[in-house]
């Protein structure tokens, strides 16, 4: 081996540094969220989890309809993650395996919204969604979100490369429409990019907080973020309560990521910039 | 498909070519109508609608009175607006610089060949991602805490009384400028380093050969290789962090609306919001929308210009 190409000590010391600091906050929360507000602002603080946590997450439940806001949230990001998938994976299909007059200029359309910023529109969004009569309404938060830019141009980039048009072109010798082309054989073949996409998609509407936030006004409709904030306003000074709260809205997508974080990593990798 | 090397099947233009039905020539445009619909009615035309509204003197339940500029002479003359534009300014830089550096040199390390445990390193790095803003922000505001604050604590055993983080402008920038880089690093670290696995690994190897340490190696193979990622990473950037709202709407509660009593973190976002929502100036808060919207504009394509300027370096 030659010595310039060993890993020097400091690499996994540097590396290790970042790791605990992406990891401390998370556990951090979980050790507020398992004691009493007294020892919580103890100094020294404790930095072992103690046996509160039944308790606080007791109170958590019966501060907030904070079942019903998970439900929520279930549904919001389930329903995106799934529209990403499928909106998306139909659009880039259509970008990379179709021939139609004005493609390149609509996908040039496409791009070019990524860097439109939308977020600062949020009063006539808001005014949109009140004409609709959508305010306090769930469909508000999953319609806007079905579909993304990026997601197009993601499922544009696997499809391209994924599927040959021999594939495409025999299946239309042998008399399959459009459709069926996409449903058969195409969209098969880009599954696990859809699929983190629909994960991707499903991760930033859970953690979505603005616009449920202008949108969102009774508490049953709340989603979890919504109704972390609401612990957070009604107990200021209950430190563990907040923290349950905030650990229990999370809790969903930590154990989503033990399962699929590998894919995750892997699909953000995929989808960067290459050379 | 016509040096296909299976027994050649010959298919007739005519065949090949059918004239396609309507439904078939029409079918693109179905599939990729739903992005163009959605995005027309709620990115797009709320946008321009903005331009609009704030024009007007605008209360939700009121008259909507056309009352031309107005809005916008009134913004430039309030303190509160200058105020909102440099915090917002002040928090960004805060985040994104520390933000793009400590993801470079990560991704540097991460992208070793030799490296060990560099699935545990990388799946650690997603971890703050999929945290949400509302979680991190209640635990880094704990953190930051000026009695009970972990952070105040350990910097009292160097000597450096409790900092009121939340009370100072610099201090609660800071912080939040600290929840910002927490949640994204990692994500850019992952983008930069599937960038850099592209590079050939023969020219680190080569460059290791001819005696460039890491340092040389990271400067003058790694960071040109990656300009157009970082380009990208820079105007993504400033498109989501000018428009930064939950983490000052949270780390207050007492003034959650000012991000503070005295407005010190209260950012354009946060502003429209109170404008908007809070006091129900439709019009005024659109004027703060596009006042907003030129700043992204202006500084992305400063960035843009900027960035593009990260040249191989010779040496």
């Amino acid at each position: 081996m030659k010595k310039a190409d060993r890993v020097r000590w400091w690499t996994y010391l540097l590396l290790g540094a970042a790791t605990l600091a992406c990891v401390f906050p998370l556990y951090w929360m979980f050790v507020v969220a398992t004691t009493d507000t007294a020892t919580a602002t103890e100094l020294p603080p404790e930095i072992l989890p103690g046996g509160n946590f039944f308790h606080l997450a007791g109170l958590v439940f019966s501060t907030v309809p904070f079942v019903r806001s998970i439900v929520n949230s279930l549904v919001v990001a389930g329903s995106i993650g799934l529209g990403h998938a499928l909106l998306c994976s139909l659009a880039g299909f259509a970008f990379a395996k179709l021939r139609f007059p004005g493609r390149n200029a609509l996908f040039l359309v496409v791009v070019l919204t990524m860097t439109v910023p939308t977020q600062l529109a949020v009063i006539p969004q808001y005014m949109i969604i009140s004409s609709l009569g959508w305010v306090d309404t769930l469909q508000a938060l999953i319609v806007p979100g079905l579909a993304s830019a990026f997601g197009i141009f993601w499922m544009r980039q696997h499809l391209a490369t994924t599927i040959s048009d021999e594939i495409l072109q025999a299946a239309r010798i042998d008399g399959a429409g459009t459709w069926q082309i996409f449903w058969r054989i195409a969209f098969p073949l880009v599954r696990p990019a859809a699929f983190v996409l629909g994960l991707l998609g499903f991760v930033t509407a859970w953690n979505d907080f603005l616009w449920p936030f202008i949108v969102l006004k009774s508490p049953e409709m709340y989603t979890a973020q919504i109704a972390i904030k609401a612990l957070q306003n009604s107990y200021t000074i209950d430190l563990g309560l907040a923290m349950s709260g905030s650990f229990l809205a999370t809790l969903p997508l930590i154990v989503l990521f033990v399962f699929v974080g590998r894919r995750m990593v892997a699909g953000i990798m995929d989808g960067a910039f290459k050379g | 498909m016509t040096t296909t090397l299976s027994p050649p099947r010959v298919v007739p233009e005519a065949t090949t070519r059918v004239r396609q039905s309507l439904a078939e020539r029409v079918a693109p445009y179905a599939y990729i109508a739903p992005f163009f619909v959605l995005f027309a009615i709620f990115g797009l035309v709320p946008l321009l609608f903005t331009f609009y509204v704030a024009l007007f003197d605008w209360n939700p339940i009121g008259e909507h009175v056309f009352i031309g500029f107005d809005n916008f002479t009134r913004l430039f003359g309030d303190a509160r607006f200058w105020n909102a534009a440099w915090n917002t300014i002040s928090i960004w830089l805060l985040s994104t610089v520390p933000q793009l550096l400590v993801a470079l040199v990560l991704a540097h390390l991460l992208n070793h060949a030799r490296l060990r445990l560099a699935v545990f390193f990388r799946m650690s790095m997603l971890v703050p991602y999929i945290t949400s803003v509302a979680a991190t922000t209640i635990v880094f505001a704990q953190l930051f805490d000026r009695d009970y604050g972990l952070l105040n604590w350990l910097l009292g055993f160097v000597g450096v009384g409790p900092i009121d983080f939340l009370q100072s402008v610099w201090g609660s920038h800071t912080m939040i400028a600290v929840m910002v880089t927490w949640r994204w690093f990692g994500y850019t670290t992952l983008l930069y380093l599937a960038s850099l696995q592209a590079v050939p690994r023969t020219i680190y190897e080569a460059a290791a050969v001819d005696g460039a340490g890491a340092w040389k190696q990271f400067r003058h193979i790694s960071v040109p290789s990656l300009r157009p990622v970082i380009v990208f990473t820079i105007v993504t950037s400033t498109i989501g962090g000018l428009q930064i709202f939950t983490e000052p709407l949270l780390v207050s509660n007492a003034a959650p609306l000012t991000c503070g009593p005295v407005r010190q973190c209260q950012t354009l976002t946060l502003f429209l919001y109170e404008q908007g929502f809070g006091q129900f100036q439709f019009g005024y808060g659109a004027a703060i929308g596009v006042a907003l919207f030129v700043l992204i504009i202006a500084v992305a394509t400063l960035n843009y210009v900027l960035s593009t300027r990260i040249r191989p370096e010779r040496g």
